[in-house]
């Protein structure tokens, strides 16, 4: 990067579509036809790289630690489930929206809480709304189903014209198309000024703050927005698997989100991508080893990324393609 | 009113209980700035060191609880030496991963070697059922458990205000870099408060087996709890935590006995407008770092 190029520039550049991520999204396409007979796992992949991409929103970009982001991520699956039990909305696209909009709503009431203080005091009460709601659906077990779950969950044909079907086929391109079109608005909205915006917030909040930026209603904004992406992950969990139980609230799915996000890291979108296909294949080798303790090597995983350090993990991981990288940059450049 | 008085005494037994478990968690966090979320895995560790001791060796309970705080304090110092001293300038959010990899192993290593299902330790019997004073039921082994507990927090106290290494943990916590340059050893003290904590926390572990239960989630389950009093009470004193265990006991064992339906909401409903009101803490000094 020469002195000569702007700020505006380099992020200009940085916003624009690259070979690797066309690349990455025919791969996406092509597991539709290759996986034929693993659509049920591609499903969770897609699902979770959507909550995982949620985390990323509020981690990656704003700096905001969550150790509860389940919260939202149940919210969007009960709702969903709610709406398809009582038949309120039994269009699975609009009730995606709804479920989505009920988590951001719980998002926008919570986000005010969670801006304050430490990154202690985030985790405490990001993990205490989480472990909140668990409660209150164990409690109010005639309208959730407490331990047991919705029971009877029957999701309508997409658009009237595609059903669910028991290999889950449908579900996968439906989960797929959903990402898709989310990880674009959210490619658009990092990328721009406000984006940039949460990035001095997270380097630094009193600079931020001094320039001018409006840091709380933008952590706000951020955090609505994220809750947004859980809850519609959330509902997609709902929807292709016909589950809600309580284990969506679980404390479990919280920290192995911010597994996933740091398998993949966190602050350039595709993290949280990658993070999901990963975690869910070495979960899936795990529980083939281990059946019932799987967890253990989940948590030794997390131990030795920490251990290792993650700048260095990610440094070890790119050491190869970047070499090809520079190897095939030099040659191109002797050719000519 | 003999109702009232009884979930009071209940209350407050569970909250010394509270206490002796998580004041560990209370100086780590006020000590480093350490989130140490596995917290729980040490006391977890002491109370099935316990129930092997007891009904699998046949030691006297009485002799098997101090050497489930030994056992639980060793197992402290060697992850404080080996493994938690490198994290201590990492920021928070490796420290919560790291920690949270250490409560899975730990569920799934207890879960293999013990099993899944619930273990009670076998109590000699003059600690079980309970006597009446003045109409009040007086459970012999919570009235055990406030003795036990009142004695080491008084001791802790008196160690924290009156010994020379109190004054060293005093003076690490409130600043480190002039404490070491004073010439005290600072991760030297840090390593034996970590150690005693830990030990604590085993003791604790060990305590409440009977009244919290013990299986191999006991870490994940009372994680919050550990959290809510570190976090309510502040971690520069020991006052604080030690009132916020005692409010914190009190208020779930009446929250229970009251209104039952809502069951553990009240606590995080209390813990979470307590944050937003004072968020350093209830008794924690404003604006530390």
């Amino acid at each position: 990067m020469s002195a000569d190029h702007g700020v505006g520039e380099v992020s200009l550049r940085r916003a624009r579509w690259g070979h690797g991520e066309t690349a990455f999204w025919l791969i996406a396409i092509a597991a539709i036809f290759v996986f034929s007979d693993r659509y049920l796992i591609l499903t969770e992949m897609a699902w979770l790289g959507l909550f995982a991409l949620s985390l990323d929103l509020i981690l990656g970009y704003a700096g905001i630690v969550s150790l509860g982001h389940a919260a939202f991520f149940g919210v969007g699956a009960y709702a969903a489930g709610l709406l398809a039990v009582h038949g309120i909305v039994k269009e699975p696209i609009l009730a995606l929206v709804v479920a989505g909009c009920a988590a951001m709503v719980l998002g926008f009431a919570t986000s005010f809480l969670v801006i304050r203080g430490s990154e202690l005091s985030q985790l405490m009460v990001t993990l205490g709304i989480a472990l909140l709601l668990r409660e209150l659906a164990n409690k109010f077990s005639d309208i959730t189903g407490g331990f047991d779950g919705l029971q009877g969950i029957v999701i309508d044909p997409i658009l009237g014209l595609f059903s669910f079907d028991i290999f889950g086929k449908v579900g996968f391109i439906y989960c797929l198309v959903v990402l898709f079109v989310l990880f674009l608005l959210a490619r658009l909205i990092v990328h721009s000024p406000f984006g940039l915006s949460l990035r001095a917030i997270r380097n630094n909040p009193l600079r931020a703050a001094a320039i001018g930026i409006p840091v709380n209603r933008r952590l706000i904004a951020i955090y609505t927005l994220s809750a947004f992406y859980a809850g519609i992950a959330g509902a997609l969990f709902t929807q292709t698997t016909a589950l809600a139980s309580l284990d969506v609230f679980s404390f479990e799915r919280s920290a192995d989100l911010l597994l996933v996000l740091v398998i993949g890291g966190a602050g350039y979108l595709y993290g949280g991508l990658i993070g999901a296909v990963v975690f869910r294949v070495l979960q899936d080798m795990f529980s083939s080893w281990t059946p019932q303790f799987w967890q253990f090597w989940i948590g030794l995983v997390l131990v030795l990324i920490v251990l290792i350090g993650r700048e260095r993990m990610y440094r070890g991981v790119m050491w190869l393609p970047r070499l090809a990288m520079r190897r095939m940059t030099s040659l191109s450049r002797s050719a000519s | 009113m003999t109702a009232l008085l009884t979930i009071l005494f209940d209350g407050v037994a569970y909250g010394m209980l509270l206490f002796v478990l998580s004041c560990g968690l209370a100086v780590t966090l006020g000590l480093m700035n350490f989130v140490n979320l596995a917290h729980g895995a040490f006391a977890m560790a002491g109370g099935y060191i316990c129930a092997v001791l007891v009904n699998q060796s046949g030691v006297p309970f009485f002799v098997a609880l101090p050497m489930a705080f030994i056992a639980s304090a060793l197992i402290g110092l060697v992850m404080e030496q080996t493994l938690y001293k490198h994290l201590y300038h990492r920021n928070p959010l490796d420290q919560v991963l790291f920690t949270i990899g250490l409560v899975f192993m730990a569920v799934t290593v207890v879960d293999y070697i013990m099993g899944s299902s619930q273990i009670f330790i076998h109590l000699p019997a003059m600690l079980e059922g309970q006597f009446n004073i003045f109409g009040i039921g007086v459970g012999r082994y919570r009235l055990m458990i406030i003795v036990i507990c009142g004695l080491l927090t008084l001791g802790i106290q008196l160690t924290l205000a009156n010994t020379r290494f109190g004054s060293r943990l005093r003076a690490a916590v409130d600043d480190p870099r002039a404490a070491s340059g004073l010439g005290i050893n600072v991760p030297q003290v840090f390593a034996l408060t970590f150690a005693f904590g830990s030990g604590l926390a085993g003791l604790g572990g060990a305590l409440g087996a009977e009244i919290l239960g013990l299986d191999p989630y006991f870490p994940l389950k009372f994680m919050i709890y550990f959290l809510i009093v570190v976090t309510v009470g502040g971690s520069q004193t020991i006052t604080g935590p030690f009132l916020a265990s005692l409010l914190l006991g009190v208020a779930d064992v009446a929250g229970k006995y009251y209104v039952p339906k809502l069951g553990a909401f009240v606590i995080y409903t209390v813990m979470i407008v307590i944050l937003i009101w004072r968020p350093n803490g209830l008794f924690g000094r404003v604006a530390q770092r």
